[in-house]
């Protein structure tokens, strides 16, 4: 008892950012009292940012070297720490655009900023998480905040209608994966993922010797039912099918900042989970590559889920006029490719679905930020607001045709070498069934580009609608479009550091 | 003069950062916008110029009777995956790299505004957003000769797909009136294609691995166990490797991939049934970019198949080559009966490029040496030829507004310069003996006749289809009554006379003397023959 206490206290130090944020949700909602008048904006701003700088130093400080905390509940590893990286660029990118957004109104900044550091706690926490039950809390802590956040604008009906839709969607996700998790106590007793790994091993077997003599086949079925229930809750917060119909709702109605935040912050966590589950739980590393040590399946029904998500949302996305909706169906789509990392089940496959997270950053949060400036400046969130962008604000247009191009994979942009890696993760692995699922792949770019197309089309090619007049973006606007741009130029030239960077958060998960 | 391609592929490419730059510094320096537009001129033509004076350099310091890669630059790029930045010139590169950096000077006086019409409603596409126009072009410019220079895949990939989108502007903001269309079609027939591109490269990467007598290492000498360079993945191919991997949806891994890559190049060339996009590009496209289109980029097409198809995996390419000379022969005929119906000038010259490309299939199936030289060659003086014949459309364009045959008539009498050339160019194209598309033709027919009779006995026949449609359309244009509506009809001025005089010298001058370009590609076609025809 004493020990375990004494193993609790010694984890607190490496618990620092989580701490810090933490102390940043209290600290944020008693200078939402203090700060009153003309300076409340910024000043809220500066505190969140300086939250979010002094969470980045913890990070900076505390060793990423693999252990466990607080009992095996929190794992420290490389994994975790880039998912960290990657959560508090996010919660940056989205302070970026809050700024001058008249969404989220002065008077419940304050209020937006804690609820947005609470997310990322949960997000935090999502991608450290060694055990199921520490996957479903720190899974509802971002859900429930999430609720609050898509519901934020109170006097808008289309707001109200995503919170309701994301909360019903969400009870239910999550009451799967909890219906998931319990199965897996059921077969093994329990749900700290390290121990899971050994004993699903030694299960799969058992059952691998039962089916020879042809029976229980009951016990794996069980086990293929928990990883499809524990994945309902994953695939929820990645909006990959079939639990992506929340996603052009909430994506719709939510404050555009936010929805810039979810579109890639709670997506890259879901992945987080996913990476964590499979790996530790149902993989092994051997001879240089990872070996599937469970008799289920899990990378043939990633593979069937990444074809019909990514096939499904670049469908449908094709219909659009809706920006927010279109760059919804266009993130389902995004789940797709990803979850073909994944699907390989490889060193390499785990490594591009980290590299691809970090430059959909870059590419999605800096389109929403165009939407978001052309919400507030226009009004209007359809395709034809965006006519004739390019002589109104042309930087806007051309960094918002770059990260199309990148959303599309086109080279030399970072999105090919995101959608490079994942291809090659696919072909790494040979044989027809992969390379099936690399083809769905590449059509399926081949199809995003009409609908990405049909924006820069909008933009550049037609001339503007109406009475357009120069629009005028903020300064900071252009610093974040600039900034994007550049990280996207540099990742797509150069993307040897983003590489090594994944091979060690990858290397990480299958050392410890 | 170490790293001639990397200066002659970076040229163009550093014009257009300096365009960019001159615009974003534009509202600090206060400049006019009239002063803007010259200055990018003045880049363009500097930068466009120097590249092509490097691609002479080339021409001049080549020796053609080594086989291996010459003017190399190789250095690690991206180590975590073995790629690099591979350059260099052989036989089957430097006629292409030479030809595009030609074609791409002409194209960026073809873009001047010089001696221009100024008609208020018809404003010339080279007034309209000039600094915009220009970066783009150098950018596709660069992309160009990248995609000809590259030895390595990756490398190759990246150029091949960067030209897509200086391209898909260039047509779609400059074009003509179904522009929007032209240039999205063109996007997506493409992209399609090279999607599939990209799967067969990193197929081919995976599939690669040491042999005895080809050890794979990087530039510095690391080995490595996969690789995109180029030369060693055709070693790799010719020593049968590819033949023995595991096979793909029951069929052989070879032959997948080489269909994968075939397609994409295939679109490009372009090849019936995927041509489609091809006369809505060229015809919407504005000169210039007609000019680049089908002098340089069509190529790209013969050269991919002949790098990588016929390079890298020849055994697949036995395989396919009946196939591939079926469609080569359908190219040249539905090319030139389709071009039989054309009421449109600029689209009859589309089509007649894709008969004319035809030819080079048909040559490049048959392996034999000088079928194979036929084809190189026809390449190269369909280049010349056709950016010739897009450049006569665009001077009648730029002063008629329109492109119907019919509408015109009896011009000799008006432009007789202006008729010369057009005169020339269609024979020239047509392949009148004396002028360089009938030495190409001729080595074609000449080197594949022994291997495909009936099909060069059909291809030969259309060359007199070939001959009616430009014959008629001279009738119909030049002959006759002059269209009185076209009294006044200025002929050909300075700078259409600086683009269509050098183009129709060197038309004839090849015509004589074709050696100039045989003596470069020979030693690497004759081997690469060897190899192909070793099974037989």
């Amino acid at each position: 008892m004493e020990a375990a206490i004494a193993r609790n206290l010694g984890s607190l130090g490496a618990f620092l950012p989580e701490i810090v944020l933490s102390a940043g949700v209290l600290a944020l909602f008693l200078l939402d009292l203090v700060f009153r008048g003309e300076g409340r904006r910024g000043r809220l701003t500066w505190a969140f940012g300086i939250v979010l700088a002094l969470a980045a130093a913890a990070l900076a400080v505390t060793p990423s070297s693999p252990r466990g905390l607080f009992n095996g509940m929190v794992v420290q590893d490389g994994l975790g720490t880039f998912f960290k990286w990657l959560f508090l660029a996010t919660a940056a990118y989205t302070a970026g655009i809050v700024v001058h957004s008249k969404e989220i109104s002065r008077a419940r900044l304050g209020e937006f900023y804690a609820l947005l550091l609470a997310v990322l706690l949960g997000m935090d926490l999502m991608a450290v998480s060694g055990d199921l039950l520490m996957v479903y809390l720190s899974l509802e802590l971002v859900s429930l905040v999430s609720y609050a956040l898509a519901g934020f604008r109170k006097d808008d009906v289309r707001s109200a209608e995503a919170s309701l839709k994301y909360v019903i969607y969400g009870g239910v996700a999550s009451g799967i994966m909890l219906f998931g998790i319990s199965y897996m106590y059921g077969l093994f007793g329990t749900t700290d993922l390290a121990l899971l790994g050994p004993k699903i091993k030694a299960f799969s077997g058992e059952v691998f010797v039962a089916q020879t003599l042809g029976g229980a086949t009951a016990a794996q079925l069980a086990l293929v039912v928990a990883v499809m229930f524990v994945l309902a809750g994953v695939g929820y917060k990645m909006a990959s099918v079939p639990w992506h119909m929340w996603c052009p709702d909430v994506y719709e109605g939510a404050p555009t900042p936010f929805t810039a935040f979810l579109s890639v912050g709670p997506k890259a966590a879901g992945f987080a989970v996913a990476l964590r589950f499979f790996g530790v739980g149902f993989t092994e590393a051997a001879g240089g590559g990872l070996v599937n040590t469970a008799t289920v399946p899990w990378p043939a029904i990633v593979g069937i889920l990444a074809a019909i998500t990514m096939t499904l949302g670049n469908i449908t996305a094709l219909g659009q006029t809706n920006l927010k909706r279109l760059l919804a169906y266009s993130s389902i789509a995004h789940a797709g490719y990803l979850l073909m990392g994944l699907a390989a089940a490889s060193i390499l496959g785990f490594q591009s679905v980290l590299v691809y997270l970090a430059v959909y950053l870059f590419m999605n949060l800096g389109a929403f930020l165009v939407v978001a400036i052309m919400a507030a400046r226009t009004g209007g969130e359809d395709i034809s607001a965006y006519r004739g962008l390019v002589r109104r604000a042309p930087f806007t247009a051309i960094a918002f045709t770059v990260f199309l191009f990148s959303l599309t994979g086109l080279p030399p942009l970072a999105g090919f070498t995101g959608k490079y890696l994942l291809f090659a993760a696919l072909l790494q692995q040979g044989g027809s069934w992969y390379v099936a699922l690399a083809i769905v792949g590449a059509i399926n770019s081949a199809i995003s580009l009409y609908y990405y197309l049909r924006i820069v089309k909008a933009m550049v090619l037609e001339p503007p609608a109406g009475a357009g007049g120069p629009i005028e973006v903020p300064r900071t606007y252009g610093a974040l479009l600039a900034g994007s741009m550049a990280a996207l130029l540099f990742f797509g030239l150069f993307w040897s550091p983003l590489y090594g960077a994944s091979l060690r958060a990858t290397q990480a998960l299958f050392r410890g | 003069m170490p790293h001639l391609l990397t200066y002659a592929i970076f040229a163009p490419l550093a014009g257009s950062a300096a365009i960019v730059l001159l615009v974003l510094l534009r509202p600090l320096l206060r400049l006019p916008k009239e002063q803007v537009d010259s200055a990018s001129r003045l880049f363009a033509l500097v930068s466009s110029g120097l590249s092509f004076a490097l691609t002479l350099l080339l021409w001049a310091q080549f020796d053609g009777a080594r086989t291996g890669p010459q003017f190399v630059d190789h250095a690690v790029w991206i180590r975590g995956f073995n790629i690099e930045y591979f350059v260099g010139a052989d036989g089957i590169s430097i006629a292409m790299i030479i030809l595009s950096g030609l074609i791409s000077f002409i194209a960026t006086i073809a873009s001047m505004p010089w001696w221009v019409h100024d008609d208020p409603q018809h404003p010339h596409f080279s007034k309209r957003m000039v600094p915009g126009y220009l970066a783009l072009l150098l950018l596709l410019q660069g992309a160009m000769l990248g995609v000809f220079c590259a030895l390595d895949f990756f490398l190759f990939y990246v150029f091949w797909e960067l030209m897509l989108l200086p391209m898909y502007f260039l047509i779609g903001i400059w074009g003509g009136p179904r522009k929007e269309y032209a240039a999205i079609k063109f996007f997506l027939y493409t992209l399609a294609g090279s999607v599939l591109m990209l799967l067969a490269v990193i197929g081919l990467y995976y599939g690669s691995r040491s042999i005895p007598g080809v050890p794979l290492a990087l530039a510095d000498g690391t080995p490595v166990q996969h690789t995109f360079n180029m030369l060693a993945l055709a070693q790799l191919g010719q020593r049968g490797l590819f033949q023995t991997l595991t096979s793909l949806f029951g069929y052989r891994f070879d032959r997948v991939v080489w269909l994968a890559l075939f397609i994409g190049f295939a679109i490009k060339i372009p090849m019936f049934p995927f041509h489609t996009w091809l006369p809505d590009a060229h015809v919407e496209a504005p000169t210039p970019i007609s000019v680049i289109l089908a002098g340089v980029l069509l190529k790209m097409g013969g050269y991919g198949i002949l790098r990588v198809n016929f390079g890298i995996l020849p055994e697949a390419t036995r395989f396919f080559a009946d196939m591939i000379a079926v469609f080569g022969t359908i190219n040249i005929v539905y090319g030139a009966f389709v071009c039989l119906a054309q009421k449109d000038l600029k689209k009859l010259i589309a089509y007649s490029s894709v008969s004319h490309m035809g030819f080079v299939l048909l040559g490049m199936a048959a392996f034999t040496p000088q079928a194979l030289s036929g084809a190189m060659l026809q390449m190269w003086t369909h280049g010349i030829v056709s950016a010739m014949l897009f450049l006569i459309v665009g001077v009648l364009y730029d002063r008629a507004h329109h492109r119907e045959i019919e509408g015109f008539g009896g011009l000799a009498a008006r432009v007789p310069e202006y008729t010369a050339l057009m005169g020339l160019a269609f024979f020239a194209s047509m392949g009148l003996p004396g002028l360089c598309g009938f030495v190409s033709e001729f080595m074609v027919f000449y080197g594949t006749f022994a291997v495909y009779q009936t099909l060069v006995i059909v291809s030969a026949s259309a060359v007199i289809i070939t001959a009616s449609y430009y014959l008629w359309t001279i009738q119909r244009m030049f002959l006759g009554k002059l269209n009185e509506k076209y009294r006044d009809l200025a002929d050909v001025n300075w700078r259409e006379r600086l683009t269509l005089y050098p183009l129709g010298a060197l038309s004839i001058f090849f015509g004589f003397y074709p050696q100039a370009v045989l003596d470069l590609v020979n030693g690497s076609l004759q081997q690469m023959s060897h190899v192909l025809r070793g099974a037989f």
